[in-house]
């Protein structure tokens, strides 16, 4: 077997003394024509720098190839090493016979200039097309990724298609020439789990169809099971495990790799639920929310006359029990978010009703407290610790007095952060304790009710793990209710009492997390769980289903009838007729 | 309906706003036109000559019905009479304007023929010796006054290569252009030393900021040349900046030119305008004023269509 690329002991470093900085230690691998290697590891494994390092893009992100080599064959059979080659050789091979695509659509297109522009560009400059043929050759990429409508699209500027269609555009660049190699760093990452599917999909067609070589970096390793033929891990900056795919996840031999793999949310179609706190309708109530509707105005013309409005929650209702977790799953704009900060007070509803209530010993009047995704932007770096935890206490005029510090250090020691943290910053702290102080935080006024905003979704796997089982176990000592928001099914599996499935701002199913997702009824929680990449599936393939979410925009005094549902079995209602 | 017209709608309302606080702020300065008007001769006026003169000049009525006889004027394009020219505003306006607008023309074309390279070329050398001198010559340039790099410029150039730049008559362009332009280069550069420092500051910081964006990176992963990454890729997105800087920059030129045409004795606009104020010409402050503040509006509705032709996300919505 021939090889396409042969990667030797490669050295990455980066600064003005890369030797002494060093961020890829010796990587070694081997890739054959029409085969796909998936590199896998958490973020600082060196897996995109490791790429990146293939077609040197590297040299432009302050990185230097210190040692090694990278012997690439060509498509004329000579073989050439991309580690010591030239600049302008390099341009020759870089989107001619290597082509690659990024992890975030939105900023990987040039907004100033149409996606036709810059699909030409690459048959103008590799093939030295004229105009009209490139023109032609564009709109021919787009149809080959499903573009419908291509004539149109290429005149199209980048803000004007949605983050999937984008993603496709990035893939009709990387395979304009039919490159040998394409690689793919981490390029379903950023997109919904629906969006993710149809990308997968297409790039398993656009691979049976083209016979390109390809790597495909991820930190999912569930994602690759069923589309790549070998598996590296990576493991700051070194392989830890290397080999076929099927081989690597029946029998990992590297401990790392059994870790990533324990780690990764296994989903199961419903299958592994909790058991622990059940609902109990006999218990109090602490949330109930009927009938709510936000909708933000549309306006347009000199006067900033509305024109219409954004639906984004429309007639949604639900109540949340003491010591409960209710899932809202959705996607981005299905106005789950929106519904979270409606609860908040963030956001004034249109209409609806919000009722909260607060447990006896309650700190203040304020029942409901809030998790965001980011902790890094969450926390105010210039404050230490303890201010961070003061702040909720201020926000309501409490003073910090003894008992507040050792309420304080009682959360550090709940949440698992050393007791001596409260004299320190968060930038001390890694990611995912970064995480256990908004948790901490968010508990400093005794709530009845934690809102979680995709409070784990920026973590990486082996840390959300740990989280979400904190989660659980603060639930269980303080009986916290959690409205835990998020797109992740396999997350949503593990900690959810009940799952409420969101789509277009209104709420498709509701019911117990094994019903809803074991049995799903309405047609899009069937599509959301089909799209779940997982370890289990990995025989199976990803189709190709390349449906819009509808614009939520409607005109002036529009109202959607209200929301009629059926019942599936105990607790569980499907939307009737949508 | 097409969003320039919609700004030009708008244009209006802004004058009157303008001549309002002109009117007002002319009033406000100490002193009277009729002395200024006459200078030490006028210490020979009776009480009843003065009273005449100011009768004449419309002086002795209420602010208001001075203000409205000057609009209804204004509004029907005749801005009054100059006290000091003996001539209508408008007309000496147009004598001098041609002179003021070409210099600030010819100031902002110098500084981003040289502000836009020297900037690009910083970035693309960054922390390079190349991009430290570029620097230390941004930051000379935006912090030495005007008149000092115009009072150097005429130095140097007289003494040591014994050319002195020709001042005083002033040839328009359209009669001599070479002549004219050797009148104008020194107080263009002069005028647009500060503004170059500024573009190249500007330039070299967009640049910068684009250059790691993740569009740069795709471009370079379609195997583009550094040439065409930066020319076609980078350089329209950091001409954004640019025009915002430039419009906001062209009001200041304006101004700046009162100096610079001090310096170097140009009969400009600047001057006008200078020598209006001392005299107490209201109707000639008030015109020019209104002029500057008209062309101000002008220029900044050019950087918005500039905006909308640069960056397709800039939309304006037509009905």
């Amino acid at each position: 077997m021939s090889s396409l690329l042969s990667v030797r002991d490669l050295k990455v470093g980066f600064g003005p003394r890369p030797e002494s900085n060093e961020v890829v230690h010796g990587v070694s691998f081997d890739l054959a024509p029409g085969e796909t290697l998936a590199i896998v590891g958490e973020s600082g494994s060196g897996k995109s720098v490791t790429s990146m390092a293939v077609n040197r893009l590297i040299d432009f992100g302050g990185g230097r190839i210190t040692s090694g080599s990278t012997a690439f064959t060509r498509a004329d059979g000579s073989t050439i090493d991309l580690a010591r080659a030239e600049e302008r050789q390099l341009e020759g091979i870089r989107g001619r016979e290597i082509g690659m695509i990024f992890q975030e659509p939105m900023t990987s297109l040039n907004p100033v200039l149409s996606i036709g522009t810059q699909i030409e560009e690459v048959f103008r400059i590799q093939f030295a097309m004229s105009g009209a043929e490139a023109k032609t050759a564009a709109r021919e990429a787009l149809e080959r990724v499903r573009i419908p409508d291509a004539a149109r699209r290429l005149t199209y500027a980048p803000h004007q298609l949605s983050g999937g269609m984008l993603q496709r555009v990035m893939i009709a660049i990387a395979l304009a020439s039919n490159p040998r190699l394409l690689i793919a760093d981490e390029p379903t990452t950023a997109l919904d789990v629906t969006i993710q599917a149809q990308i997968m999909g297409l790039l398993s067609e656009m691979k049976r169809e083209t016979g390109t070589g390809m790597i495909f970096i991820t930190h999912d390793i569930g994602l690759v099971a069923g589309f790549a033929d070998r598996v590296m891990v990576m493991q700051q900056g070194e392989v830890v495990e290397q080999g076929m795919l099927d081989a690597v996840l029946d029998n990992p031999q590297h401990d790392y790799t059994k870790h990533l793999l324990n780690a990764v949310p296994h989903f199961s179609d419903g299958r592994s639920v909790r058991h622990d706190m059940q609902r109990d309708e006999g218990s109090r109530k602490v949330l109930e929310v009927e009938d709510l509707t936000v909708r933000f105005p549309v306006r347009a013309g000199l006067l900033k006359r509305q024109t219409g409005n954004v639906h984004a929650v429309e007639g949604v209702g639900f109540d949340l029990m003491q010591g409960e977790t209710l899932g809202i799953v959705g996607e981005s704009g299905s106005g789950k978010s929106t519904t979270a900060r409606a609860i908040l007070d963030l956001v004034r509803p249109t209409k609806g009703r919000i009722r909260a209530e607060g447990l006896a010993g309650a700190v203040s009047d304020k029942p409901v407290q809030m998790v965001f995704q980011n902790p890094n932007a969450s926390l105010n770096p210039r404050l230490t610790v303890k201010q961070l935890l003061a702040e909720p206490l201020i926000a309501v005029r409490r003073r910090i007095d003894a008992e507040a510090v050792s309420r304080m250090e009682m959360l550090l020691d709940r949440v698992g952060l050393p007791a001596d943290s409260l004299a320190r910053y968060p930038h001390e702290f890694s990611g995912g304790q970064r995480q256990r102080l908004c948790i901490a935080r968010a508990l400093m006024l005794n709530p009845s009710i934690l809102v979680l905003d995709e409070a784990v979704s920026a973590l990486d796997v082996s840390v959300q793990a740990k989280v979400l089982d904190l989660l659980i176990d603060l639930q269980n000592e303080f009986g916290l209710a959690y409205l835990f928001v998020t797109h992740d099914m396999a997350v949503v599996e593990r900690i959810a009492h009940r799952i409420a499935v969101v789509y277009a701002g209104q709420i498709v199913e509701i019911g117990p997390t094994s019903e809803v997702l074991a049995n799903p009824r309405h047609d899009y929680t069937r599509q959301l769980i089909k799209a779940v990449p997982s370890l289990d599936r990995r025989h199976s393939d990803y189709g190709i289903d390349l449906t819009e979410i509808p614009s939520l925009v409607r005109p002036m005094g529009w109202e959607p009838d209200a929301p009629r549902y059926e019942s599936a079995g105990e607790g569980h209602l499907v939307r009737a007729g949508a | 309906m097409p969003y320039p017209l919609k700004r030009l709608l708008a244009f209006p309302l802004v004058m009157f706003g303008v001549s309002v606080f002109v009117f007002i702020a002319i009033r406000l300065v100490p002193g009277d036109a009729i002395t200024a008007m006459l200078g030490t001769e006028s210490g020979l006026l009776t009480p009843a000559q003065r009273e005449a003169l100011t009768a004449y000049f419309g002086l002795d009525q209420n602010i208001f019905v001075q203000f409205w006889r000057w609009l209804s004027g204004v509004v029907q394009g005749d801005f009054g009479i100059s006290t000091t020219y003996g001539q209508p505003v408008l007309r000496v306006i147009f004598d001098h304007f041609s002179l003021t607008l070409e210099l600030a023309v010819l100031s902002m074309l110098l500084s981003l023929v040289i502000g836009l390279p020297a900037g690009i070329y910083a970035a693309t050398h960054k922390d390079r010796p190349g991009d430290l001198a570029v620097r230390v010559v941004a930051m000379l340039g935006q912090s030495t006054p005007g008149f000092v790099v115009g009072l150097l410029l005429i130095f140097s150039l007289s003494v040591f290569f014994g050319v002195l730049p020709q001042m005083g008559s002033f040839v328009p362009f359209w009669q001599d252009p070479l002549g004219n332009l050797s009148q104008m280069i020194l107080p263009a550069l002069t005028l647009g030393t500060a503004f170059a420092a500024a573009v190249i500051r500007v330039s070299r910081s967009a640049m910068l900021d684009i250059l790691s964006e993740d569009y740069v990176r795709t471009a370079r992963s379609k195997g583009l040349s550094r040439r065409r990454v930066i020319w076609r890729h980078a350089l329209p997105n950091a001409l954004i900046p640019l025009v915002t800087l430039s419009g906001v920059e062209f009001g200041y030129l304006l101004g700046g030119a009162v100096l610079v045409e001090q310096i170097f004795a140009l009969p400009g606009l600047g001057r006008v305008v200078l020598d209006a104020i001392q005299q107490r010409d209201y109707a000639l402050v008030q015109g020019t004023i209104l002029f500057i503040a008209f062309n101000f509006m002008v220029v900044n509705l050019l950087v918005d269509l500039a905006y909308a032709a640069l960056d397709p996300r800039i939309r304006f919505e037509t009905k």
